[in-house]
This record gives C-alpha cells, structure tokens and sequence, in this order.
C-alpha cells in the first residue's frame, strides 16, 4: 500500500499539465468526475478566483492516478522501457524519501469527502444542515437550555427579497444554523469551526450526536473549497457580554484555522447562543426533502426542541416544542473494562498517572472496585507492584491484562448514562410530528432515500401553511389514540431498560403511530434514531432495518413479505442511545449489525407489537359490532312495520321497545366479546412466538 | 273486507298472535323470537301404526337479536303480514307472487328484504309448521301442473264439471282443491290410478282406460305437487277409492310412491292430509323386466347418483318391508332402470292393454 502511494506521488510531480487541470477541477463539487468533463467544470471555478486556490495546492487527485499507475503500468508516459532481464529499478528508496510527506487531516478530507458525507451537492447540503443541528442541539441540552433552533436555506440565486427563479441543479446557497445554546468563548471560535478533528467529545464515553470533532468543520472546508467563503460564526455567551462576529477559513494544509474577519457586535438579538453562516454548492431541488425529511424527524426525536426552519420562497414551518422538560442529562462514564481494546489498554496504561495497577484499573475503568482489581490483577497474575506505565510498554504484560480484564466477572456499566426519548415523550413527539409533517405517508418509491433516484425525480411538496402549537389533545376516543387533522392515529412506545455491548451502554426504543390517512398496501414507514440524530440513509445497510424486517408482524395483524418490512398504514420509530453508537461508517448513516443491539430492537419491537394487536383486534371487533347494530336497526324498521300492520298496534311504541332490547343486547354481547378478547390476548402473550421464544 | 269464513278467522288469529308474542317479548326486555318445528330428515318419524310420515317434537328458535337469525324473523313478519292481507282480502296468489309482494329495499340500505324467490319459498313452509296453517289455508298456492279426467262429477268453485268429458287434455288440477273449493258429485269409479307422467297418462286417456276400467287417472308431471296430492288423498277418503300408483322403475320413482304413500320429509307436517298409506304401487317393477321379457336394449344405466340414492332408501324406515328391500336390491343389482315408456316396446298400448290389466288381475302390486 505505501508503495503504491509513493508511486503516485511520484507520478504527481512529475505530470505538470494534468495537476493544473486537477486543482481546478478539485474546486467542483465532483471530483470523481471532473476529468470527464474538463471544459465546463472548469470553467466556473476560473471565473470566481477562489481564496482558498493556494490551500488547494495538494495532491488531491493524486487517488485518480494510482489507479492509472495500478492498472495500465505500461501505458504511462514516463514508464521506463523494459529491460531484456526482469524488471528495471524505476526509483531509489532515496528518490522516494523526497517525495514522502505528512498527509494532513484537511488533505485527506478533500479526497474522501464522500466519507463524511459530501459525495454530491444535495448530500452536502443536508449534511452541513445535520452538522450544525447537531452541535446546536448538543450544546444546548449539555448547558441545559431548551433550545430554539432556526434553520434557513437561503439561495443565492434569488434576490435579496426572496424573489426569481430558483437556482435548478447546483447553485450557490446559504445554509444558516441559530440556536439560543450557551455560545462559545471567543478563544474557542476558530479552532472549533477551521480545525478538523477538535472537539469536546471524542475522548469521553458520553452519549451525544456528535462524537468526532469532524463535522462542522469539515462542512466549513466543503463551503470554502466549493465556494472560497469563509464559515461565518456570530456568538454570545450571556446578557452583558458582547456578541462576535468572525469569518473563518481554514488552512487545509496545516488545518488551522486563519481568521479572516473578528468584530465585536454592540447588539444581537440572542442573549446567548450561536448562528453559523456557511455558503456552499448545493442543489436545493434534489436536495430538500432529504432536509425535509431531517428536519421533520428532527423535531420528532428531540420534543424538548423547538425548530423554525424557513426556505426559499416557501412559508415558513414551526415545530413547537412539545415538553417543557430537557432531557435527562446524559453523564460521562469511564470505559468499562469488557469493551477495552489492547491497543487502548496500552495507551491508557502509559498516560495513567496512577501509581500503581490497582489504582489504574480502579480510575480508568468503570465498576472496578479495589476487590475486583484485585481479582483482575491475580488473574493476570501481575503483581500490583507494577507500574501502569510498564503495561504501556510491555505487550506481552498487556496482552495478560487484557485477558484478564475480559475473564473476570464484572459488573455492567451504569447506565445511568444514557438519555433515551422516553415512552411518553416519544408519543408527544410522535403527536406533534404528525400535526406538523406535510406529506403523510411513505414518499413515491419505496421511501428509501436514494440520491440517485432522487436526482432524477425532483420531490415535490403540496401546498404548506404556518403550522400552530398543536392543539391539546382532544378526549381520545380509546386508550392509546390521538386524533390527528382530522386522523385517528393508534400510538404505543416502548424504551427497553438499558443493555450492554461490548462494555457500551445502549438504551433501545420503539415507537408506533398507526392508521390515519396512510395507506394500508404500503410497506410501513421506517424512521431511524441514533442519539435523536435521524439516519436519513443506508436503510437497507442498516442494523434496524435487519431488527425490523427480522420481526414477524404477521403475529400483530400486519401482512409482510418474505425479507422484507412489512405492509400497512405505519410509521415505526427506532431509537438507540448509547455512549458509542456503532456506525457503519463516519457519515453515520446505518447501524452496525450487533447482534445485542439487533436482539434489543427486535424485542422493542414486538413489545409494541403486541400493543398493536390488541388494538387492531379491538379495532376489527368494535367495527364488526357497529356494523351488527346496523344490521339491527335496519330490520327493526321493517319488523315493527310488519307487526303494526298486523296487530294495529303503534309502530313507534313497537320500534322503541325494539331498539331498547337492541341496546342492551349489544352492550351485552360486547361486554362478553371484551371478555373473550382479554382472555386471547392473555394466551397470546403466555405462549411463547415464533422469534421471542427465548425471551430476555 | 270480505266476510271470513271459519278457517280464515282461524288463520287471521294465529298470525296475530304470533305477533303479539313478539311485542310482548321486547316488552319484557326479552330477545323476541319464533319457534318453529324442524324440517329435516332428523325430525321426523315413521308412524308404522297410520303408515305415515310425521314431524318430531324438536323446534327450532329464530331469534331477532342474532346476526344469522335476524333477517329471517324480518323476513317471517313480511310473510305474515302479508299472508293475513291475502286472507282477509279473500284472494289467492301464488308464491311467486308473494315473493313479489314482500320484496322491496329496505330503508336507504342496497338490501333487499328478499334477492331470490329460494328465499321466500322457505320462509312460507317456515310459517305453516309454526302456525299450524297450511299454505291453502294462508291462500298461498304453489306452481299448477298435473291433470285428471275419470267417471266422476266434481263442483270447483261453483262450476260443476264432468271429468267423463274432458277431452284430450283432462282436468287441470287446481294447486288448492281444499273443501271450501272443490266438492264431489256423482261418481262410478272403482279406483284412482296416479300416474308419473303426462306422456303415460295420455296414452292412458286416449285409449279410454278410464272408461273401460271405471277409474280416475291422474297425473302430476314427475313428483305430484301438493294440488294433485290432495285431490287423490280426497278420493281416496271421501270416495272410499284404492289408491294404485304407476311410475319409472328408478329411485325416483320409488320416491314419487313412497311421497304419495307415506308423505314427504319437507312436508311431514301435512302427511295427514296428503298421505294414502294404503296406496299400491303396481309398477314399473324391477322383476318386470323378466316378466314382461323387456329387452335389455330398453334399460338405461344407472348412474351414481341413481345408486347412492336406491342405497339411500334401503334405509328409510319405510322401504323396511322385505319385498321392498328386494326390489330396490334387484335395481342396484342389475344396475338399469327402466322408463313407462319401454313397455311400449311391446306394443304401443301393451300398458294399457295387457300389462295394468295383468298387474291388477293377478293383484301383483307391492304396498
């Protein structure tokens, strides 16, 4: 592998004319593609000087060449001529030193942007909204603020009124993430927009959305380098403070951030919070119902939030918040010893400034009492003597360590750490979200996501109106449903108790809202939570989806093809919290496939399965009965008009006695229907069911 | 309103009572219903002593308050009261015609009180065991078939008829031949001859058998309705007539006798007034075809259907008597059957020349 990127290097410098072309090209927003099409890609970036050309100057495209070097050797322009004997030396191992160099972290980035989730215009446009909310949201609850986010898309191709044509395709836009958190001390500013991997999170087992110390920064690099503008930060941290402005760029050679712009506001209209600026390409029209659809799930994960977001030449929407109660806060937690790497064993040993081993294990790890030290220690059979800084360094007295620590009988770690959505907020959640959302029901397609498919079929949205507080909830007409616009919405939830994977806390719900106005022949609609942030894509790649399609819903009156989710008027909301939630990739976009964690969501799932049931079962009884009243009540008019003519007899008098029998009879028979019913959902929940038979 | 007579008054108070039970029973609070005596083959018995068929004691409940009942108790008040509108008013109609009468859509729903005639049909029977009235007397009348002439003068409403004059056709026998509608006048016969079919029964008319024999022929086109049923169980009683009954030599033949003899499943209710235990059957018997040497090239297989139904009636309590159970056994044996009309395979009149002459003669009948 290095070799071959020496090679690439190498080829790099030594072909002039194609690097020009390379760093234009590496101002487009697809690079992957540039070389296809040189003329007009070219041509836009020319015709705005970037600020960031110099920054630029990298071996970006140097990825493109090693493929060239790898596949077709001989077809390189500098390749050597063949010697009648083997191979010729092409290069020195001295040649090659020359050409080796320190990748940075803000090179790297440009060439796999794709990795944190910049692949193309729409995505970008998404993914710097998610990043910003993210952080926004994160802050507040830590401070313990209710946030009170905006989100503004602005497009550059319209007026300063909002006025013309929207841009189509790529254009040039404004993403504007303000939010009433706690704001960030001026020192901080730069180095936590223009530096990549800094950050609060990333050396703590704690739950929040994010965890690298990546993501706004790298939206920032993606707006500098697709556009040359600088991210734009205004904060303030408190009444009687002033506000800042600052404009950011950062150098991707060395990633440091250079300030380009630091003034202090006399007025804001926050108190304290923090609005950031980024321009960036985008392409709203494919791009917005995967912003849509984050935002809306957004508010959905997070009740305790309020979230404005407006858009371009489309009224304003408003999700109010729908609990006045933050979160419970989520606690830092040490590293619990089962799920402790070699690697970061032997790390954490040379950076312990314990004494001894004893105290290490006790300070480091979490549930590692003096006696279960102890125990560890005599199962290594290491002497307490021993100094951490010694296992740092010895791999051998490592490895011993380690298997001991993973041996020993240890507590699970508290879970007090975690901070799920909670039953009942889950459900207000739900409420709100379907008062809100303006399309009901799974999109065209298959409801997946799908960038591609997307591209080709612009979303379309209908007519959208400024939304209210939603109403209190009317009388309910059963347990478990609210009455939606008009809709009729069975909704049940369910949080597990927290569980354990690989030394990691997680906490799993599940949540239901069924009927309304959505339509019965259609696969159910999927909604993915990892710590409140919605996972917009991957979903077949995704752990809860497999959990999901695992389940077998034909057991809760739902149809469901072979391998598939199944069939009917749903959306289903999965949640997990965990201090380390187990991405399938930085973009954080599906769920690793742990079996724990895919067991977890499989049993939340059927808990509200069964919830489900009862009510469809109630449901499917409650209508046939209405429908035997009917029956009833159109023969009464016909007996009663029969027997008058016969008897002379009052038909009203005759009718009434008739329909008081009718009531009763009913009433009756639906008391004994409810008593039947009981006793099969009790039998229903004794046996055991196929996939749950093991239970917990 | 006409005047009524007895039986009608009679008959207008049983429906009105059947109604009042109705009021008071929701009155009460109570889930109202009809009883209504069983018709089935599980309902019925063989009364060996009278030689009848009779309807058991089970009853059967309808219920409004059920959703499997309740159209039919709607459906069993239609028929009554417009059953009562039909006797009080003096008319007759059909039953086709009353399925007319009673169906209409109900309320602003798409259902009909009735979709199909196979409907109504059995609500009428329905209605006759429970009130203990016959169709006649709820001035119902089924489809009209079968014909009479013979040596003896009847009165039907009023007009007095001589079946000695008759012609080709013969008398249409009315569906209700009740007292109040037909009388007996003079008469010469010696016996009442029942006939399965009109072809047989023209053969029969036009070579004056009647006349030469001094007996009534009668035929009610296959299985005899209740019209023809009744006028020959009248003769018999009144008249003091044997009763001789000539069919196929099939099941169904056997049937159509043992229906004349001992009376029907369905209406086992009626069997009193519809039966003649002591009737006779004097053919087609399954030994005949070796009597009257009938080729085998006359014969018609029997199919499984004509099997399964003889095997049926080996065990009707009926067909016990050992000389039945060896005519059915002969017919499953040789697996054929015979029509009437083969016998013609000897002569066109050989029926009524020599073959009923002989079965009369040497009294070689089965009962």
């Amino acid at each position: 592998m290095a070799a071959t990127k020496k090679a690439a290097t190498a080829k790099v410098k030594s072909t002039g004319p194609v690097k020009a072309e390379r760093q234009l090209s590496l101002l487009d927003t697809a690079p992957a593609k540039a070389p296809a099409r040189p003329g007009k890609e070219a041509a836009r970036p020319a015709s705005r000087p970037a600020t960031s050309g110099k920054a630029v100057r990298s071996r970006g495209p140097a990825g493109k060449q090693v493929e060239l070097v790898e596949v077709e050797p001989e077809a390189s322009a500098e390749a050597p001529v063949q010697a009648e004997r083997g191979p010729k030396r092409r290069a020195t191992a001295e040649q090659m030193a020359t050409k080796q160099r320190e990748i940075s972290i803000s090179e790297f980035f440009t060439k796999n942007r794709h990795l944190l989730g910049f692949d193309n215009p729409s995505k970008a446009l998404l993914t710097t909204i998610k990043e910003a909310v993210d952080n926004s949201l994160d802050a507040c609850e830590e401070a313990g603020i209710l946030p009170e986010l905006t989100i503004e898309v602005r497009d550059l191709g319209l007026d300063a009124k909002g006025e013309g044509e929207l841009t189509k395709g790529e254009g040039r836009f404004v993403v504007v993430v303000e939010d009433n958190g706690p704001g960030i001390v001026k020192a901080q500013v730069p180095k936590i927009f223009g530096k990549l991997l800094y950050g609060s999170k990333f050396h703590r087992l704690k739950q929040s959305r994010g965890q690298q110390g990546i993501g706004i920064s790298a939206a920032a690099m993606y707006g500098q380098l697709t556009t040359g503008q600088p991210i734009r930060i205004t904060s303030r941290t408190g009444k009687g403070k002033p506000a800042h402005f600052f404009e950011i760029q950062i150098d991707t050679r060395k990633n440091n951030p250079v300030v380009t712009r630091d003034d202090q506001l006399d007025a804001w209209h926050q108190e304290h919070g923090t609005r950031v600026e980024l321009e960036i390409v985008a392409d709203w029209r494919t791009g917005q119902r995967f912003v849509n659809r984050y935002v809306e799930h957004t508010a959905l994960a997070n009740p305790h939030a309020t979230v404005h977001y407006l858009r371009p030449k489309q009224p304003k929407l408003s999700f109010p918040r729908a609990t006045e109660e933050l979160p419970k806060e989520a606690l830092e937690i040490k590293p619990h010893p089962h799920g402790v790497e070699l690697g970061a064993l032997m790390l954490m040993a040379s950076e312990s400034k314990s004494h001894d081993l004893k105290g290490f294990l006790q300070t480091a790890f979490s549930r590692v009492s003096p006696p279960v030290a102890g125990a560890i220690l005599k199962a290594a059979g290491i002497k307490d003597r021993v100094r951490p800084r010694e296992i740092g360094a010895d791999r051998q007295l490592a490895a011993r360590l380690h298997r001991a620590l993973q041996e020993t009988k240890i507590m699970a770690p508290p879970t007090n750490c975690l901070s799920p959505i909670g039953d009942e907020l889950m459900r207000r959640g739900l409420v709100s979200f379907l008062s809100v959302i303006e399309s009901e029901g799974p999109e065209e397609g298959d409801g997946q996501l799908d960038l591609d498919a997307a591209r080709k079929k612009p979303g379309k949205k209908k007519g959208k109106a400024e939304v209210v507080p939603p109403p209190p909830p009317e009388i309910t007409p059963e347990e478990g449903v609210e009455r939606i616009k008009g809709h009729n919405y069975f909704i049940a939830t369910v949080t597990r108790p927290p569980k354990v994977y690989r030394g990691n806390p997680f906490q799993v719900e599940v949540g239901l809202a069924f009927g309304g106005s959505w339509p019965a022949d259609k696969t159910i609609e999927l909604f993915r939570f990892a710590n409140r942030v919605p996972l917009l894509f991957q979903r077949s790649a995704c752990g809860m989806t497999e959990s999901i399609v695992k389940t077998d819903w034909r057991n809760y009156m739902l149809s469901q093809p072979k391998g598939s989710l199944p069939v009917g008027p749903m959306a289903l909301l999965v949640h997990i919290a965990s201090v380390w939630v187990p991405f399938t990739s930085e973009a954080k976009e599906a769920l690793a496939h742990y079996p724990e964690i895919i067991r977890e969501i499989q049993l939340a799932a059927q808990e509200c399965g069964r919830k489900l049931a009862t009510f469809i079962r109630k449901k499917q009884q409650a209508d046939y009965q209405a429908q035997r009243r009917s029956i009833f009540e159109l023969y009464i008019e016909e007996v009663a008009s029969s027997i008058h003519q016969i008897t002379g007899k009052s038909r009203d008098a005759i009718r009434r006695d008739f329909l008081r029998v009718a009531e009763q009879v009913t009433e009756a028979d639906l008391a004994a229907d409810d008593k039947k019913l009981e006793e099969a959902s009790e039998k229903l929940s004794k046996r055991p069911r196929r996939g749950e038979a093991e239970g917990e | 309103m006409a005047r009524l007579d007895a039986v009608s008054k009679r008959t207008v108070g049983k429906i009105e009572r059947l109604a009042e039970s109705v009021i008071k029973a929701v009155k009460g609070k109570k889930n109202p219903f009809v009883e209504i005596p069983i018709r089935s083959l599980a309902n019925i018995h063989f009364d060996k002593k009278k030689g009848v068929v009779q309807l058991g004691s089970q009853k059967q409940k309808r219920y409004f308050f059920n959703v499997s009942m309740a159209k039919k108790f709607m459906q069993t008040f239609l028929v009554s009261d417009a059953c009562k509108e039909l006797v009080e008013s003096g008319k007759t109609t059909s039953i086709r015609d009353l399925y007319y009468i009673t169906k209409h859509t109900i309320g602003d729903s798409r259902q009909n009180t009735f979709e199909e005639q196979d409907e109504s049909d059995p609500i009428i029977e329905d209605l006759e065991v429970s009130l203990d009235a016959l169709r006649e007397e709820l001035h119902l009348f089924a489809s009209r078939k079968g014909s009479m002439v013979g040596p003896v003068t009847i009165r039907d409403t009023g007009d007095t008829i001589d079946l000695r004059r008759m012609g080709s056709g013969g008398w249409a026998v009315p569906s209700i031949v009740e007292e109040n509608v037909v009388q007996f006048g003079k008469h010469e016969a010696r016996y009442i001859l029942l006939i399965e079919k009109d072809a047989v029964w023209s053969r029969f008319n036009e070579d004056k058998f009647w006349k030469r024999e001094k007996c009534i022929i009668i035929q009610g086109g296959g299985q005899p309705p209740r019209g023809v049923r009744r006028m020959v169980q009248r003769l018999h009683a009144e008249l003091r007539l044997p009763v001789y009954v000539l069919v196929d030599n099939d099941p169904w033949g056997f049937y159509i006798y043992s229906v004349m003899k001992q009376g029907s499943i369905n209406l086992a209710y009626e069997s009193m007034r519809m039966a003649v235990p002591s009737a006779r059957f004097v053919g087609l018997s399954s030994f005949d075809k070796d009597k009257y040497q009938l080729p085998m090239n006359v014969a018609i297989k029997m199919d499984e259907g004509d099997v399964a139904r003889a095997r049926q009636m080996l065990a009707y309590p009926w067909f016990a008597d050992k000389r039945w159970q060896r005519e059915i056994e002969e017919m499953v044996r040789s697996g054929v059957k015979f029509e009437l009309e083969a016998l013609s395979r000897r002569g066109i009149s050989f029926i009524t020349e020599e073959y009923l002459p002989k079965k009369l003669r040497d009294k070689d009948w089965l009962e």
